[in-house]
């Protein structure tokens, strides 16, 4: 059985790919660009975490421990061992696999919310010994003096319009595999195993390993999140391993929908603006940022591509 | 860290006296914010994740209401019953709405009034950190026990604390409304087809959780500094109480609170940065082992 739909899932990627080249050609404006390459991030970020809540059935409230974990690992590896770019990534890749192996093994097991505040206790075990480890870490101050770029692929990841070319490809890629593995006869069982996970083990699937494998990726996909994230800021901060960073990425999947697959990252884009257009517009950001979600949450009911796809199916299904 | 700061401290009567007393009102008030917690948890099946927020709610109101009337047990009982009505405010026209949707949505609504009233707060009492001072009749030469120093509103809190924590157990377990909201929490549908009217049982929950939050907020007034954004750490810690005391259970958010207190207090003089850590360590042990808590029911 082969994944489903890829050649137009290809097609798709291809379109994103020439917008994004096209882009800096039409637009010429800097804070575009930062936008793209935070949107790249999150969107990455999010949409790793909706393997787990919308296709695993996982909610997780830990999620960041792998974005600020594959960030510090990545940063890291380039400050303290001056690697190439790309020897970073495999390291924050391996670190963030391995940290996702040992946490998922024994945070799969539990069901709903004892898994929520499980995986958050471990995201805050990590952000804690990131603050107290200040020798490696440089703790609550974060790694200073930021990270050498060198070049990579005749790239200088230094001057924001290569990196967003490489932000901005590279999230186009992460989601493109995300999606063939969502489609594959994996994804598949996964959701299988989020609808029906007793039917699922009568049909002599291992549950457990199921979840673990999902629990896995989502790691590594978060972690080169906090790759580009670490690369924008050029260093790493706690904060990015705290809950409310977690918080964010619930948010945003939420806003955006969590069951069509593009739904994170319309969440990322709608939850960056608003942040944006709520900052420079009042000092009461919180006020207009909670009228905003309540509305959505109240309102909707529902992220806003969950929403369009619920009124879609249901004129198609009045008009046939 | 200082660990050997820690066993000088043990060694010594004084230390061990003064930080006890300071664990133990860190674990009254979270206590009283975690019951209510637990109580909403354990009857309808909902996190309510804008408790801090009512703290420190309760807090804000007692200030403003000890200004007014310069009596500190009328700022304590306002700031209880204030925060109770906004409660069912809260419960009836939003929380009410995403019952029985998935956790996230619930989440997203507290989420969002979590940000607003702490704007709210910064609107109506200033984003500058706040105190309400020691109200007069506390001011006097503290207690001294085996060497340690024990304010004396300390004691008062903890007197305070151990009251309401009585006639919270009272309520639940002798009177019909502690029966009927027992009876709710073990099985709603069974309730309500008994000629219960559920739908009130849960908002009087909320009025219950709302009120020991709002008297917690009072009765940290004037040992806390107050700020917007105050809610947050302390729902944090509530959070760490109710798991691993058991969620639902209201003894267990006793111990869980009594235990967290002087894990802080102790903590504090040994490893302060890694206070934090110790106490996500504990609650992810007690998952691990015993994900119902230490005193928590087995899930039927």
């Amino acid at each position: 059985m082969k994944p489903q739909g890829m050649r137009r899932d290809l097609l798709w990627a291809l379109i994103a790919l020439l917008l994004i080249g096209l882009l800096p050609v039409l637009v010429k404006s800097p804070i575009v660009i930062d936008f793209v390459i935070r949107l790249a991030a999150f969107g990455i970020f999010a949409t790793s975490l909706n393997l787990l809540v919308g296709y695993g059935g996982m909610v997780s409230f830990g999620h960041a421990m792998f974005f600020g974990g594959g960030a510090y690992a990545f940063a890291l590896a380039l400050q303290k061992l001056s690697w190439s770019i790309p020897a970073a990534m495999l390291v924050a890749i391996v670190f963030s696999a391995l940290l996702a192996f040992v946490v998922g093994a024994i945070c799969v097991r539990l069901k709903e919310i004892y898994f929520s505040f499980l995986s958050l206790a471990f995201q805050m075990l990590l952000h804690s010994i990131i603050i107290t480890w200040t020798s490696l870490t440089g703790g609550d101050q974060g790694l200073m003096g930021g990270i050498p770029r060198p070049p990579i692929l005749g790239l200088n990841l230094a001057d924001p319009q290569h990196l967003y070319a490489f932000a901005a490809t590279l999230a186009v890629l992460c989601l493109l595999l995300m999606r063939y593995v969502l489609q594959s006869p994996y994804g598949f069982t996964l959701r299988m195993v989020r609808d029906n996970p007793e039917r699922a083990r009568f049909l002599g699937i291992n549950v457990w390993r199921v979840k673990l494998y999902a629990f896995m990726l989502a790691g590594v996909f978060a972690s080169l999140g906090g790759v580009v994230m670490a690369l924008f800021v050029s260093g790493a901060f706690p904060d990015f391993a705290y809950w409310s960073m977690s918080g964010e990425a619930v948010f945003m999947i939420m806003m955006g929908g969590i069951h069509v697959f593009l739904g994170p990252l319309l969440g990322a884009g709608l939850l960056l603006m608003f942040n944006d257009v709520i900052t420079r517009t009042t000092e009461y950001h919180g006020l207009a940022l909670g009228v905003v979600v309540l509305l959505f949450a109240l309102g909707f009911r529902k992220g806003v591509l969950d929403f369009v796809l619920q009124q879609w199916q249901r004129r198609s299904a009045s008009s046939s | 860290m200082d660990i050997n700061a820690l066993f000088e401290c043990l060694a010594s009567a004084s230390c061990v006296v003064t930080q006890a007393s300071t664990g133990l009102i860190v674990g009254a008030l979270l206590f009283l914010v975690a019951a209510g917690l637990t109580l909403i948890f354990g009857v309808l099946k909902v996190i309510n994740f804008a408790h801090g927020s009512f703290y420190m709610l309760g807090a804000y109101v007692a200030l403003t209401a000890y200004r007014t009337t310069e009596s500190y047990l009328i700022a304590t009982l306002a700031a209880g019953l204030g925060v109770a009505f906004f409660a069912v405010v809260f419960e009836r026209f939003f929380m009410r709405k995403v019952y029985g949707t998935d956790v996230l949505m619930q989440l997203l609504v507290c989420y969002a009034f979590i940000l607003i009233l702490d704007d709210a707060v910064k609107i109506i009492w200033g984003a500058e950190f706040q105190s309400l001072g020691m109200p007069e009749a506390f001011q006097r030469p503290p207690l001294m026990i085996g060497g340690g120093i024990i304010p004396v509103f300390y004691l008062y809190l903890m007197l305070a604390a151990a009251l309401i924590a009585a006639l919270l157990w009272f309520v639940l377990t002798k009177t019909r409304l502690g029966k009927v909201v027992r009876a709710a929490a073990h099985n709603p549908t069974m309730t309500s087809l008994l000629g219960i009217n559920t739908s009130l049982v849960y908002a009087a929950v909320f009025a219950l959780g709302g009120l020991l939050a709002g008297l917690a907020g009072g009765l940290a007034a004037p040992v806390r500094s107050m700020s917007p954004g105050m809610g947050f750490s302390i729902l944090i810690e509530s959070f760490i109480v109710t798991v691993i005391g058991g969620m639902g259970s209201v003894s267990g958010a006793l111990l869980g609170a009594l235990l967290i207190g002087m894990l802080r207090s102790f903590g504090s003089i040994g490893f302060p940065l890694f206070v934090e850590g110790i106490m996500f360590l504990g609650m992810g042990l007690v998952l691990i082992l015993k994900p119902s808590g230490l005193l928590g029911k087995e899930p039927r």
